[in-house]
């Protein structure tokens, strides 16, 4: 069951209780996120069923087209910033030609996929824990569950679906629109012709950098979306409790960004 | 067809249930009746299972409700329809869809089927022409006969209603009553209750419960409530303005 019973705990008595009651409600969180997780992808199978489809559709204009104007807007400037910056360091030494690979590579495996999921969790995933949130108060999600309709098909799916497939699209556009954003750079303030700026950059990056960073932005999507959703379901005490949620969400989602980015990061490349 | 046998709840150290039993027989209206916070919304929130009790059994016929999981828990809970407090429609479907809901997730229906289905339940709850509002753009007593059809549309046995007049003017609310009166007759669905509007409990109700700090003080028919002798029943009566020869005239009251 996704609606939770009302939780009263008696205050904890020292330090100790109260790091020890920490830990352990975040690791039942955490399962339960994963459950709700696990049921998500197994629901997966009614993806393309037609009580889903228009609504998996319908999330994936939400993730996708409703978000690409400030991944546009982020993304060029990420990449004329790493271009200005790295340019003007390489020019000290003659070198400022390798703008080129500097921005692609840095695009790729790191900025890319990092950039676009911390915009996808501020937008996207705080609209699901906001949205779930209301409908867990106003006991939409109850009246769902007494209706016997899964909440977790019928709400966490489509979203996942759509982050799954949105977030890496996203964000090889956002690479690819942050190279343009260096060339930009490199032409009007290094003096780096756009040729060269291509020929340097395709030289030296490779195609481990494009899929390690498709792979980061597609584990990213499935935790934002968890996250949020699970954040979205465990909401109480009214309009409070969204704000909360909403707040949480984000949080949960920038930490677990950062220290997943930095795991994939040492897989890859150790 | 509904047995709550000793059923006890804490939340925390605050025991909301304590040792609730009643039985609900097929066909009647079963009015649950308390002050704010008696534990009212509790006890229907154990009957469809959105609540487990700490102690005691909910059977629903034969079925034990209370310990039922996935796939049986389903079954029993598709023989019951829930109009909730706020009616809990979905926010971003309009009427049509909202009422099509269990019909579209759960049936194999045409679409030309849930659409007479939809038309024929919101036609019974005196709702048409307005398929394509959302709930946003209707009024309290609007939404909630949206969430009475959406409640009827799958034909349950049994119907829970969570404060059907809340926050709705008397006519509203007298004219909830009359759906859930002919709801009754018409369909012979079972219903339970839970209200504060004594009005209400009185008209609709084949018995009416009092629940009191968690425990159950009196289950009689509508004639024998209004005279019960219990101290709290009798002040629960007297601040709605009624007594054993019906409702006070507040102008005579407050001259006497």
């Amino acid at each position: 069951m996704i609606t939770q019973e009302p939780e009263f705990l008696p205050p904890a008595l020292n330090l100790r209780g109260r790091l020890g009651r920490v830990v352990l409600l975040n690791c039942r969180n955490a399962g339960r996120a994963l459950l709700i997780l696990w049921e998500a992808l197994l629901s997966l199978r009614f993806i393309f069923s037609k009580r889903s489809r228009g609504t998996v559709l319908h999330q994936l204009y939400v993730t996708g087209i409703k978000s690409l104007g400030v991944i546009s807007v982020v993304a060029m400037f990420t990449g004329m910033i790493l271009a200005l910056q790295t340019g003007l360091e390489l020019r000290k030494f003659g070198q400022e030609v390798n703008i080129g690979a500097a921005v692609m590579i840095s695009m790729l495996r790191e900025m890319g996929p990092f950039m676009t999921a911390l915009i996808l969790a501020a937008s996207v995933g705080s609209a699901m824990a906001a949205e779930l949130g209301t409908m867990t108060v106003s006991e939409e999600i109850a009246a769902l569950e007494v209706m016997s309709i899964p909440p977790v098909r019928f709400l966490v799916m489509p979203r996942l679906a759509a982050m799954m497939v949105m977030t890496p699209i996203l964000t090889f556009y956002a690479c690819m629109l942050g190279v343009v954003g260096g060339a930009v750079v490199g032409l009007t303030q290094l003096g780096v012709s756009m040729p060269a700026y291509i020929d340097n950059a395709t030289r030296w990056a490779a195609n481990k950098d494009l899929y390690t960073g498709l792979f980061k932005a597609f584990v990213f999507g499935i935790m934002v979306t968890t996250i949020s959703c699970y954040q979205g379901f465990a909401t109480s005490e009214g309009a409070v409790g969204v704000g909360r949620a909403t707040r949480r969400s984000v949080i949960i989602s920038y930490l677990a960004i950062l220290v997943v980015g930095y795991i994939i990061t040492r897989l890859f490349y150790e | 067809m509904i047995r709550l046998e000793r059923v006890t709840k804490y939340f925390g150290e605050h025991k909301v249930l304590d040792a609730v039993s009643f039985a609900v027989e097929r066909g009647e209206t079963f009015v649950i009746v308390g002050f704010s916070g008696a534990g009212k919304s509790v006890t229907l929130k154990h009957i469809i299972r959105l609540l487990t009790p700490d102690l005691g059994k909910v059977y629903v016929g034969d079925a034990l409700i209370s310990a039922a999981r996935g796939a049986d828990l389903a079954r029993l809970r598709d023989r019951f329809g829930v109009l909730f407090q706020g009616a809990a429609l979905l926010q971003w479907l309009n009427v049509f869809d909202n009422v099509a809901l269990p019909l579209r997730e759960k049936t194999t229906l045409s679409d030309a089927e849930i659409e007479k289905r939809v038309a024929e339940k919101l036609s019974q709850v005196n709702l048409e022409g307005v398929y394509d509002a959302m709930p946003a753009e209707l009024s309290g007593g609007m939404r909630k006969r949206v969430g009475l059809a959406r409640a009827l549309v799958m034909n349950p046995e049994i119907i829970l209603y969570d404060e059907p007049t809340s926050g709705l003017d008397p006519v509203t609310s007298r004219a909830i009553d009359q759906l859930i009166d002919r709801m009754k007759v018409e369909l012979n669905v079972t219903s339970v209750v839970v209200t504060h509007d004594l009005f209400s409990a009185l008209a609709i109700g084949t018995r009416i419960a009092m629940i009191y700090d968690g425990r159950i003080l009196e289950i009689s028919r509508p004639g024998d409530f209004i005279r019960s002798q219990n101290e709290i029943v009798k002040q629960f009566l007297e601040a709605q303005y009624i007594t054993q020869r019906g409702v006070w005239e507040r102008a005579n009251h407050a001259t006497q």
